[in-house]
């Protein structure tokens, strides 16, 4: 076979130089060991793939990669803005049913992601109730269903550092006649390991998830495409190697990421 | 620390306005995983795009969600190969202005051995007849796409409840089914498309081919407007007008894969 065949045909429509057809030259030495020759090959196939990805500097690459920042950085964000203070809302106030609340909350960090994805596509199509905006298959779209995936995850997590805390925290706070917002802020800078701990897991979530990206975004080429839907896709049509190079490329962005977050709360002791 | 927590926040807004810039004339299109992974839409939308200043949103999926999608009004177009149930979504009033396209055949792939003796048959029913008989293994595809429902189709013809441990359903696209089909020395039904991106990984080969049941046709429908207002049909009949038109089909007819013609355009006749 050509080699010219996957440049046409991978969802990048762009050449990759140096591809070989590792399932083809196998040698005859019986199924399991030709079985092993090939995942070895493929392995190693896909680091070096991953590599001339990412110094190839190719926009289409790249635009796969912001897509996928976007919707995960925004949807984390977000989810952050509004579970946080949900968060110690809940650690801090005494009410009734909060340990039933906080049963639901970890059985809500189960959610199956493509059960969310089929939820938010019954509500964002056109049919559904909130189809006037237009938001199925757009980026945002995709934002607004990893939003809900996140939520319970910084609500949890953030509840769970402010319980850790020194209960004596607050009362002293109290003592010394602090407003409810300096009492927040307190909190705030106590746990905020923790807490950053929380945004980071919500953003590991996210960019990692495919289930939301796929029924909510479509896997739209240049459009809603992201990181992960590349990687089913690439996937699914045989191409092991160039699936595992996107996946590598996932993991140094999210590493990058996590440098960042590390820095900001590096910078705040 | 404030400078890296800005910095922080601008990235966070530019993501949020980039995500409600891009709103251009987009036309969305459900169609099947084998249209895009063949890479002909690669070919085929370029100059359709270029000539009407729009974009072409492409939602590669199962037939059946394809319809799907068309049927809740979340696309504006529908590009699949389904006669029957085409022609129930027309029926139903989802969809208007149904053409033909073109059309390729599905095959019969097996192993060399080719234990069921499929080489000798004539038709496609007795194929799976004899396959049925001895019990080979058989891959179905088992998640309603195009190519499901023509497995389907024939094993009711043949007279055939296919039952029992050598009927297996894989309920994924048709690049694992072909590459499961290959691993496990089973029979399967393929398009010849797919079967063309993989020879080079599987040696699994052609045991029937040209059989008029087999035959494959591709329709294009819109979305009717009166169902879903939203749709845009203006723009829908102006692409089905253009892959149905002289230069679409031109561009069909000579789209090759490994110097194989793939897809035979059906329109002019």
């Amino acid at each position: 076979m050509p080699s010219t065949k996957s440049t046409e045909n991978n969802c990048f429509s762009r050449t990759h130089k140096s591809r070989e057809q590792p399932f083809k030259e196998s040698p005859p030495l019986g199924r399991r060991l030709r079985y092993r020759h090939t995942i070895m090959n493929f392995i190693l196939q896909g680091f070096r793939d991953a590599w001339s990805l990412i110094f190839s500097f190719d926009p289409a690459v790249y635009f796969i990669v912001w897509t996928s920042l976007k919707v995960a950085v925004l949807a984390t964000f977000a989810s952050s803005l509004l579970g946080i203070p949900l968060g110690i809302l809940i650690a801090v106030r005494r009410f009734r049913g909060k340990s039933i609340l906080q049963v639901l909350l970890n059985t809500m960090m189960a959610f199956p992601t493509v059960v969310i994805g089929l939820i938010f596509y019954g509500l964002l199509s056109r049919r559904g109730p909130l189809g006037n905006f237009d938001l199925l298959f757009t980026p945002t779209g995709v934002s607004v269903g990893l939003f809900f995936l996140a939520l319970p995850t910084v609500v949890n997590l953030t509840f769970s550092a402010i319980q850790g805390l020194d209960p004596r925290l607050i009362v002293t706070c109290k003592l010394l006649g602090a407003t409810t917002y300096q009492q927040a802020l307190k909190i705030l800078k106590e746990a905020r390991y923790a807490i950053t701990a929380a945004v980071v897991v919500a953003f590991g979530r996210v960019i990692s998830e495919v289930g939301i990206a796929m029924m909510l975004g479509g896997n739209i080429k240049g459009w809603t495409r992201t990181m992960t839907t590349a990687i089913a896709l690439e996937t699914s049509k045989g191409e092991f190697e160039f699936g595992l190079a996107l996946g590598i490329m996932l993991l140094a962005v999210a590493l990058g990421v996590n440098g960042m977050l590390f820095m900001l709360q590096r910078g705040r002791t | 620390m404030k400078k890296t927590l800005s910095i922080l926040c601008i990235l966070v807004l530019s993501f949020a306005f980039a995500a409600t810039v891009f709103a251009e004339n987009r036309l969305r299109m459900s169609t099947t995983t084998s249209t895009e992974q063949s890479g002909l839409l690669g070919v085929l939308l370029p100059p359709f795009e270029k000539a009407n200043n729009v974009k072409v949103d492409v939602i590669a999926v199962g037939t059946g969600k394809a319809l799907k999608l068309g049927e809740n009004g979340d696309v504006d177009v529908v590009f699949v190969h389904a006669r029957a149930a085409e022609d129930k979504f027309v029926s139903e009033g989802f969809g208007v202005d149904r053409r033909d396209v073109m059309h390729n055949d599905f095959i019969l792939v097996g192993p060399k051995s080719d234990p069921a003796g499929v080489k000798e048959a004539k038709t496609a029913q007795e194929a799976l007849k004899k396959i049925a008989e001895s019990k080979a293994e058989f891959i179905s595809r088992g998640d309603d796409s195009g190519t499901h429902k023509k497995e389907k189709q024939i094993w009711k013809a043949a007279g055939i409840k296919p039952e029992g441990k050598w009927y297996v359903e894989a309920g994924q696209g048709m690049g694992p089914v072909l590459q499961m089909a290959f691993d496990k020395k089973g029979y399967t039904l393929a398009d010849r498309g797919t079967y063309l991106a993989y020879e080079g990984k599987i040696d699994s080969v052609i045991l029937l081919e040209g059989d008029k049941t087999l035959f494959n046709p591709y329709g294009i429908i819109a979305v009717n407007q009166e169902k879903h207002p939203k749709a845009n049909y203006e723009l829908a009949k102006k692409f089905i007008d253009f892959v149905t038109g002289p230069v679409g089909q031109k561009i069909i007819a000579e789209y090759k894969i490994n110097g194989k013609q793939l897809f035979f355009p059906d329109a002019q006749k």
